[in-house]
């Protein structure tokens, strides 16, 4: 029996050492479903920023807490989840980086290249603590009965 | 290293040829750190040759206007070469593509020093 969904867990020290471990497996998981090259570079940078952003502004740095990542592979969409275990903020009081004012700040754009790669991205203080960041990226509608890569289509199509 | 840098000097005018990443943490220190040396030697006319950096996070550019920044406090100009496109996508999104100067050619890039 095929599952509608599909989740892929993992789960980080509060170390930057280990965001690249992430967008390695990010980019697994687009590739394996398919999403083009373009659209696999900005969704990794997404993901990319919104864990460094609870490694460093959700959880400090403290290693006695983790970050929690989890993608759900939807027929439709790739759903990222983004926890940490920190004090948690209101998204809507952070300055914004296209204000005049702000195009010179040293850090503040991630949120903003968050929204711009993904088609929605939304932060929820998480019941038991800490931050939880929600993204999805719809999948190209292009999908038979089941997952084959560019390749394989290509060579149905000329029947080999 | 996530981010190797070679040094070239032109004149009075220093290339940094940058290659790989400027992301949060190892990246952003390099170019920090790269920048800061040049500047306490007086050196502050600076162009960083971005086409070999395959990747830049919100960390890096924020890293690439600090640097733009400290620069131009200290007297002299710091301009960007040979950006990939997807560098300039992310400065363009964040309306940053006309607060550096861009050049495409080295040597359009040492003459505007002149």
């Amino acid at each position: 029996m095929m599952l509608a969904e599909n989740v892929v867990e993992l789960t980080i020290a509060s170390q930057l050492e280990y965001i690249d471990l992430v967008t390695t497996l990010t980019d697994n998981i687009t590739s394996m479903i398919g999403f083009d090259e373009e659209s696999a570079y900005w969704i990794n940078m997404a993901v990319r920023e919104s864990v460094a952003n609870a490694v460093e502004h959700g959880n400090k740095y403290d290693q006695q807490k983790s970050v929690d990542i989890r993608y759900t592979i939807g027929v439709d969409a790739l759903r990222v989840t983004v926890r940490d275990y920190g004090e948690g903020f209101d998204p809507a009081t952070l300055p914004d980086p296209l204000d005049p004012n702000n195009l010179l700040n040293p850090a503040g754009r991630g949120i903003l290249y968050m929204r711009t790669f993904m088609d929605s991205v939304e932060y929820d203080r998480h019941p038991e603590g800490g931050m939880i960041v929600s993204m999805s990226k719809r999948r190209a509608p292009k999908q038979p009965s089941h997952d084959v890569s560019e390749g394989e289509h290509k060579r149905d199509a000329v029947g080999n | 290293m996530q981010l190797e840098i070679r040094e070239r000097a032109v004149g009075d005018v220093v290339i940094l040829e940058m290659f790989g990443k400027i992301t949060i943490g190892e990246g952003s220190v390099q170019l920090r750190d790269a920048v800061g040396k040049l500047l306490d030697s007086g050196q502050n006319k600076i162009v960083l040759n971005l086409g070999g950096v395959g990747y830049v996070d919100s960390s890096g550019i924020g890293e690439l206007v600090s640097r733009y920044t400290t620069t131009k406090n200290a007297g002299g100009r710091l301009k960007l070469l040979n950006l990939p496109k997807k560098i300039k996508d992310l400065l363009m999104i964040t309306k940053l593509l006309t607060v550096f100067e861009i050049y495409e050619d080295e040597q359009a890039a040492l003459d505007s020093f002149q």
